[in-house]
């Protein structure tokens, strides 16, 4: 599964899909994780509406399974942008101008954290760490991975992901 | 004649360009009519130096880096496929001072070899222990991993033989082995060069410990942050399972072992061993109450032995070559070696497995070099974001259990993270309880209004309002957190905080009298009624 493409949110969603995902991975001792994680994959994210038959597949109640997605910050409940880029705030990237790079980097896209902005393009996550702390700051950019990145790395790699969608 | 080229496969490798490296070196190859395999292996942790291109044969491997894309024609231009001289050659891989002067027993194949070759795998030692365990018995097994004195590498450093022969002696059926790989601490990455350069020991030390307990299900809870591990362990489960190292009747053992990866969902708290158990029966990542201990009343319910990655995949060599091979280094009740992570702003960063109770100072400057922006040493936070700081002056501190908590520190899972001088430690002691607010699972009260009211006062004593009487707030919340929290989430977050008090009062604009109620092992003196006052807000 090509976590771009879904993230590029081309696919729309039925109930039939979200049927067909749980069926297949409803018989796992504690499936609710591994489905969760397969709609978030295959949608972008994962549906309100969708939410009743997941718990009716499981034999959850739909509060049993709002709670688990509220708590897990991989889990959407709203169609991410285009482009989902995530920037470390651990301390190791902290230590190596992270702050400086965020700050760059929502200025640039002209968006907070946890904001998409207004034509879908981007959206904008924090991650605590990417396990990339030899090579900090780290951010991940699609599926992509980047280390030592500086204010004006990340100016480079967004013009060669996304010259068409280049922020106004 | 084919000239073998290594290139990592490592994340950070490749966040440093090695996927463009290879294929640069493909397509020069191609252009030059030169036969060149290139191996896609791990990495050495010598992260200065990653992109690190390695050619030749395994035992005088000559490197060359950090290589760009963009020096790939001059490498060839060179004759780098017979070894030859240029501006980026490292000399023999092997013998550079960084790498050879560590201790490489869980790492002993990392980088090495290719990580996805299961040939390779048991040419270089692999699957000795596993064949060795088979033949010692569940029993003697045990025993082994006891007497070799390895403890949880984690964060906890519980003795994983304790836990294991608890599991053992348990009567209930089934029983679980899972893997901890909810690698969440900053500063730290062993546990994904593990999973990405030597899968194979990972999946070896778990199904010798499902041999010992007598499991037949393992899961691997591993952090989604890690989709190159993911992809690893992945093929290297299936490879596992479809050579008969997995499954049924083991090794003709008699013996079954299933596995399976699990993923988190970006749940710091996760990594706590309950609200990772909750998490893979499908619910929310609420700690819960012990006792029961898992190896007793576990994942659903059932026995459940419970280690991190690195703890699993130093089991294989103990077993292979016995306990008292491991045993023989490290000190006091810290045996064996540990894979340290030097991060942040060093100079010289990477995976550096040494005996339990190298030098702090060693670490940091002879193996890291000092800062990487070359300014002074300011602090250096061990153990990740729930341990403490400590200054340049304290560095001749011993890397081991004992040593560090005498400090009032924990060394947690070896992260070592280092700031140079134009750190603020107000703001990374704020940072911390602000982490501890975004990651409490919210059970506990210390944990869940305590971080977010510590942030708030830190806020204020850095903004100078009522500085002292938020100070004497501070304490008490410290206080109340360590003692009164379930986890230790919110049981360890103070201790960045009373560190960076205590050694830098003056980022918070504070005398060190003012902090003088903080120990030298950062405990805490006359708390006073801690509790009450402190959470009831402004």
């Amino acid at each position: 599964m090509d976590a771009r493409n879904s993230a590029n949110g081309g696919a729309g969603w039925d109930a039939r899909m979200i049927d067909e995902i749980v069926a297949g991975l409803a018989g796992k001792p504690g499936a609710l994780m591994p489905v969760l994680h397969a709609v978030n994959e295959r949608v972008g994210f994962i549906p309100p509406e969708a939410v009743p038959a997941i718990a009716r597949a499981l034999n959850l109640s739909r509060a049993e399974v709002h709670g688990v997605i509220s708590f897990y910050r991989d889990f959407r409940i709203e169609r991410p942008g285009r482009e989902i880029i995530r920037v470390c705030r651990a301390e190791a990237c902290q230590a190596m101008g992270a702050v400086a790079l965020a700050a760059h980097i929502q200025a640039r896209l002209g968006i907070d954290f946890g904001q998409t902005s207004a034509n879908g393009d981007f959206t904008l996550e924090p991650v605590y760490c990417l396990g990339n702390c030899a090579c900090s700051p780290a951010i991940v950019v699609g599926v992509d991975l980047h280390g030592r990145v500086t204010p004006r790395h990340f100016d480079e790699i967004l013009s060669a992901i996304a010259p068409a969608r280049q922020p106004r | 004649m084919t000239a073998v080229v290594y290139v990592p496969r490592d994340s950070s490798a490749v966040s440093l360009g090695a996927d463009a490296v290879a294929g640069a070196i493909r397509s020069e190859a191609a252009s030059r009519k030169l036969d060149v395999t290139i191996v896609r292996n791990g990495s050495r942790g010598m992260f200065s130096h990653e992109p690190m291109v390695e050619v030749g044969a395994i035992a005088g491997r000559i490197a060359y880096g950090p290589v760009a894309a963009g020096d790939v024609a001059s490498l060839f231009d060179s004759n780098f496929l017979a070894g030859r001289e240029h501006r980026l050659r490292l000399g023999v891989a092997g013998e550079i001072p960084w790498l050879k002067s560590q201790t490489r027993l869980t790492f002993a194949r990392a980088g090495l070899t290719d990580p996805l070759s299961l040939d390779d795998f048991v040419a270089h030692g692999g699957y000795r222990g596993l064949r060795r365990a088979i033949e010692l018995g569940a029993d003697t097994v045990v025993a082994e991993v006891t007497n070799s004195g390895l403890r949880g590498r984690g964060g906890a450093g519980f003795p994983t033989g304790i836990k294991w022969k608890t599991a053992l002696d348990a009567p209930a059926a089934p029983k679980y082995v899972v893997c901890n790989a909810d690698e969440g601490d900053s500063g730290t990455f062993s546990d994904r060069m593990i999973m990405e350069g030597d899968p194979f020991v990972l999946i070896e030390g778990m199904t010798i410990a499902a041999l010992a307990v007598g499991a037949t299900q393992g899961y691997i809870y591993l952090r989604s942050e890690y989709p190159h591990a993911r992809r690893a362990l992945s093929e290297a489960i299936a490879t596992a399972w479809s050579s008969g190292y997995l499954g049924a009747n083991i090794l003709g053992s008699g013996k079954s072992f299933e596995l399976e990866i699990r993923l988190g969902a970006g749940a710091y708290v996760c990594g706590e061993e309950t609200a990772m158990l909750e998490s893979i029966e499908g619910r929310r990542g609420m700690v819960r109450f012990k006792p029961p201990v898992p190896a007793l009343e576990g994942l659903f319910g059932k026995p459940t032995v419970i280690n991190n990655v690195v703890s699993f995949a130093t089991v294989p060599i103990i077993i292979e070559r016995g306990a008292e091979s491991f045993r023989h280094y490290g000190v006091g009740s810290s045996r064996g070696t540990m894979p340290f992570q030097l991060a942040g702003n060093a100079k010289r960063p990477g995976l550096i497995e040494a005996p339990m109770g190298v030098r702090l100072r060693e670490i940091v400057n002879d193996y890291g070099g000092g800062t990487a922006s070359g300014i002074k040493v300011r602090a250096v936070q061990v153990g990740g974001p729930l341990g403490a700081y400590f200054t340049e002056s304290m560095l001749d501190v011993a890397l081991d259990f004992e040593s560090i908590a005498a400090r009032g520190g924990v060394l947690g899972h070896g992260g070592i993270v280092v700031f140079d001088e134009t750190v603020d430690m107000a703001r990374m002691a704020r940072y911390a309880m602000e982490f501890c607010a975004i990651e409490s699972c919210g059970k506990c009260t210390p944990c869940r209004i305590g971080s977010i009211r510590g942030a708030e006062v830190i806020d204020d004593i850095i903004n100078r309002r009522r500085p002292r009487e938020n100070l004497e707030v501070l304490r008490d919340l410290c206080d109340t957190m360590k003692f009164g929290s379930l986890c230790a989430l919110g049981g360890l977050a103070p201790l960045p905080v009373l560190s960076a008090l205590k050694y830098f009062p003056g980022d918070f604009g504070l005398t060190p009298r003012d902090v003088d109620f903080i120990g030298a092992d950062l405990t805490i003196s006359a708390p006073g009624a801690a509790s009450t006052h402190a959470i009831a807000g402004r």
